[in-house]
C-alpha cells in the first residue's frame, strides 16, 4: 500500500492530570488509516483505545486531558493545531462517530429525525427540508422501517439495537470519509450485534468510507478489518493484516489475547487461557515494557527499555525485543 | 395531555373542598376571640350580640355551609355583575371581613397589584439573572465565576431577607439618602416623575427578594446542567461538530431545564402569598401584609380566604408544573 495515508498519527501522547495524580493513557502511538480501510483496535479496558481517538479529534476535555503528538495529519490539516472553528467543521462532517451505549447516546429529549438532521444542516448548510428526505434515505439505508414517520418519534420509542442504527445514521449524514466506531455493538444482545455488523459490512461496501472500529471482541475484528492493532497501557504493540495476526501473531500480549478466547465452534479445550495480573496503569511514562510484569518470556532488558515497534513481516511489526 | 389536565382538574375540585374545610376547622380550633380587641368596657351581653352578628352562634357545620356558598356561589356572581353590568347579584351576602366590614375580595384585590409589582418583578428577575448565572457557573465549573457565583449565592440564600432589607434601608436609605424606606402605596403613576418615583421605591425591595429568588434557583440551574454535561449525548452532540454554544444551549439545556421548571412553577403561588416578612420591612402594603394583619385581629373570613387562595394557587401551579415537565422531556407523557 503506497497510497497517500488519509489519516497519519505521529508520536501521539496523552495524560490525564489531576490533583495527585497523572495517569499516562496513550503513550507515543503512531498508526496511519488508508482511504476506504477498516483498521480494528483492540486491547482490553483502559488500553487507550477511546482516548487515542477522541483525543484526535478535541473530544477530551481539556484539563484534565494534555495532548502532545508530533503530527496527526487528517488529509493535509494538522488536526490538534487547527483552530477549533476548524476542527468542528471536519468532526462530524469528514469523520463521523458513533458510540458504545446506544442507549446514553442519543439526546432524549430532542427528536431522532432533529438529531440526525442537525449535522447536515450545520455542516452542508441543507434546508429543513433537504435534511429531512436525506434522513429519511439515512433510515431507510440502516434498516428502519417506515423511516419517515419514525424521524418524529423520540430516542426512547427506539430499542437498542434501531438506536444503534440512528447513531450509524446520524454518523453518516455527512458522507464521512472516516467512521470511529467505538464498541459500537458492546452494550447490544449477540443477535443484534451480528445485524449490526453486518449493516456496517454492506455500508462499507456502498460508500466506501475508511472506519476504525474499537473492540475488545476479536471475533468481530476477524469479520471485519483489514488490518489489526493491538493496545496495551497505551501503546501499539503490534500492527498486522487480519489474517496475518489471527495465523502468525507475534507479540506475547496478542497471542494471550488470542489463547483467551472461547472457541464456539471447535473442540472444547481444558481451560481457558487467562493472562494472569492486572492491566498496567502508568502513572509514570512508560520506562519498560509494560507487559513485562504479565509477560512468560520477559527478560532484562524487557524491565530497561521501552522496545520500539519494528517490522517482523509484510505487513505486520510488532513492539517486542524477543521479535 | 390534554385528557391529562382535565383529569387533573377534576380531582382538582375534591382536593380543594378538603383543604378549605380543614382550613376552617383549624382557624376554629384556633384560639382568640374577635371582640377581644373591643374595649373593656363594653358589657358582655353587648360583647354576645356582637359575637352573634358576626355568625358565631351557629354551629360550625352551618358556618361552614355558609362560607361556601358566600365563597363559592356568590362571590362569582358579584363578580360576574360587575364585569357584565347585569344585576345577577340580587343582594346576596358576600363574604366579609369582620375587622374592617368591607368584602374580603374587594381588599384581596385592592392589595393584588403592590403584591404582584413588587414580589412578582422580584421572582421574573431572579429567574431571569439565575438561568443564565447557573448555566455559566456550571460550563465554567470552578472558574472565578463559579466561585464567585456560587459565593453570592450561599450569602443570598443564607442570609435572611429581612436582615438584608434592613441592611440595604440602613445604607441607601438612612445614610446615602437615595431611596426611600418606605414603600408608598398611594403613589399613582402619572407622569416621568411619579415612574421615577415609583421605580425608586421598588428597587430595594424587589433586589432584596430578587437576590434570594436568583440565589435559590441559579443553584438547582447549575447542578442540574452540572448533572447533564457530562452524559453520553452530549458527546455526541460534540462530535456532530456542533458549536459549544449549541451544545449547551439546545442539547444540554433542553434537559436541564424540566427540574427547574418545577422548582420555578412551584414558586409562583409564594409570589401571591406575598414575601410576608419583607412586605413588612418595606412597608409594602400587599398580600403578604394583609394576612399578618388579619391574623393578628382575628379576621376569620380573611384568613380564611387569603389562606384558601394560596391553596388554589398551589394547587394550579403544581399542575402546571407537571404539564410543563411533561412538555419538556417527552419521555413523561401522561396520558
Amino acid at each position: 500500500m503506497n497510497r497517500e495515508p488519509l489519516l497519519e498519527v505521529r508520536d501521539l501522547s496523552v495524560s490525564f492530570h489531576s490533583r495527585d495524580a497523572v495517569v499516562h493513557a496513550v503513550n507515543r502511538v503512531n498508526f496511519v488509516l488508508h482511504p476506504g480501510e477498516v483498521l480494528g483496535v483492540v486491547g482490553e479496558s483502559g488500553s487507550g483505545k477511546t482516548v487515542t481517538m477522541m483525543a484526535l479529534l478535541g473530544l477530551l476535555p481539556s484539563p484534565p486531558a494534555r495532548i502532545s503528538a508530533e503530527a496527526v495529519r487528517f488529509d493535509g490539516q494538522k488536526l490538534l493545531s487547527l483552530p477549533p472553528d476548524r476542527l468542528r467543521a471536519i468532526r462530524g462532517h469528514r469523520i463521523g462517530f458513533i458510540f458504545q451505549d446506544p442507549m446514553t447516546s442519543l439526546n432524549p429529549v430532542l427528536t431522532v429525525g432533529y438529531q440526525i438532521m442537525e449535522p447536515m444542516r450545520h455542516h452542508l448548510g441543507l434546508t429543513r427540508v433537504q435534511a429531512r428526505d436525506r434522513a429519511v434515505e439515512l433510515l431507510d439505508l440502516v434498516g428502519i422501517p417506515d423511516a419517515a414517520r419514525r424521524l418524529n418519534d423520540w430516542p426512547h420509542r427506539f430499542s437498542g439495537g434501531m438506536r444503534q442504527r440512528v447513531m450509524i445514521a446520524l454518523a453518516l449524514a455527512c458522507d464521512p470519509q472516516v467512521l470511529v466506531a467505538d464498541e459500537p455493538t458492546t452494550a447490544l444482545d449477540v443477535t443484534i450485534q451480528a445485524q449490526i455488523l453486518e449493516l456496517v459490512r454492506s455500508l462499507r461496501e456502498k460508500v466506501g468510507m475508511a472506519i476504525i472500529w474499537i473492540t475488545h471482541d476479536l471475533g468481530v475484528i476477524a469479520g471485519l478489518a483489514d488490518r489489526v492493532m493491538v493496545m496495551y497501557a497505551g501503546q501499539i504493540v503490534e500492527q498486522a493484516g487480519v489474517g496475518t495476526l489471527f495465523e502468525a501473531a507475534s507479540h506475547p500480549y496478542t497471542r494471550a489475547l488470542l489463547g483467551s478466547v472461547p472457541d464456539a465452534g471447535g473442540v472444547r479445550r481444558d481451560r481457558l487461557m487467562a493472562i494472569t495480573g492486572q492491566a498496567a496503569v502508568l502513572y509514570r511514562p512508560p520506562e519498560a515494557c509494560p507487559f513485562h510484569s504479565r509477560c512468560d518470556e520477559a527478560v532484562a532488558r524487557c524491565r530497561e527499555e521501552v522496545p520500539k515497534r519494528h517490522s517482523c513481516g509484510e505487513e505486520h511489526d510488532v513492539a517486542c525485543f524477543r521479535r | 395531555m390534554f385528557v391529562y389536565t382535565i383529569r387533573r382538574s377534576l380531582i382538582a375540585i375534591p382536593t380543594l373542598l378538603v383543604i378549605s374545610l380543614i382550613l376552617f376547622l383549624l382557624l376554629d380550633l384556633a384560639p382568640g376571640d374577635p371582640t377581644a380587641q373591643l374595649p373593656l368596657t363594653i358589657p358582655h351581653d353587648v360583647k354576645e350580640r356582637i359575637r352573634e352578628s358576626l355568625g358565631l352562634g351557629e354551629p360550625i357545620h352551618v358556618r361552614y355551609a355558609l362560607w361556601l356558598v358566600q365563597f363559592f356561589v356568590n362571590e362569582p356572581l358579584h363578580l360576574l355583575s360587575e364585569l357584565t353590568g347585569w344585576d345577577l347579584a340580587d343582594d346576596r351576602q358576600r363574604v366579609i371581613s369582620w375587622q374592617s366590614r368591607s368584602p374580603v375580595v374587594d381588599i384581596v384585590m385592592e392589595r393584588l397589584p403592590q403584591t404582584l409589582w413588587v414580589v412578582g418583578l422580584s421572582y421574573v428577575i431572579g429567574v431571569l439573572i439565575a438561568i443564565p448565572v447557573g448555566i455559566v457557573s456550571a460550563y465554567r465549573q470552578y472558574s472565578w465565576f463559579d466561585q464567585v457565583g456560587t459565593f453570592v449565592s450561599m450569602v443570598g440564600f443564607s442570609i435572611p431577607t429581612y436582615f438584608t432589607g434592613i441592611l440595604l434601608i440602613l445604607v441607601f436609605s438612612v445614610q446615602l439618602g437615595w431611596l426611600p424606606s418606605l414603600y408608598d402605596t398611594t403613589l399613582r403613576v402619572t407622569d416621568w416623575q411619579s415612574f421615577l418615583a415609583q421605580l425608586r421605591q421598588m428597587i430595594m425591595p424587589v433586589s432584596v427578594l430578587a437576590l434570594y429568588n436568583a440565589a435559590q434557583i441559579s443553584r438547582f440551574m447549575r447542578a442540574s446542567i452540572l448533572d447533564n454535561l457530562n452524559l453520553d449525548y452530549v458527546r455526541t452532540a460534540r462530535a456532530k461538530g456542533l458549536h459549544e454554544r449549541i451544545v449547551v444551549l439546545v442539547h444540554v439545556l433542553r434537559n436541564s431545564l424540566a427540574p427547574v421548571v418545577t422548582v420555578v412553577a412551584l414558586g409562583v403561588p409564594g409570589v401571591f402569598g406575598g414575601a410576608i416578612i419583607t412586605e413588612q420591612v418595606f412597608k409594602v402594603n400587599g398580600l403578604g401584609q394583609l394576612l399578618i394583619i388579619s391574623i393578628q385581629a382575628n379576621d376569620l373570613p380573611m384568613v380564611q380566604t387569603l389562606a384558601f387562595i394560596f391553596a388554589v394557587l398551589i394547587v394550579i401551579f403544581n399542575l402546571v408544573a407537571d404539564i410543563l415537565y411533561g412538555l419538556l422531556d417527552p419521555r413523561i407523557r401522561y396520558d
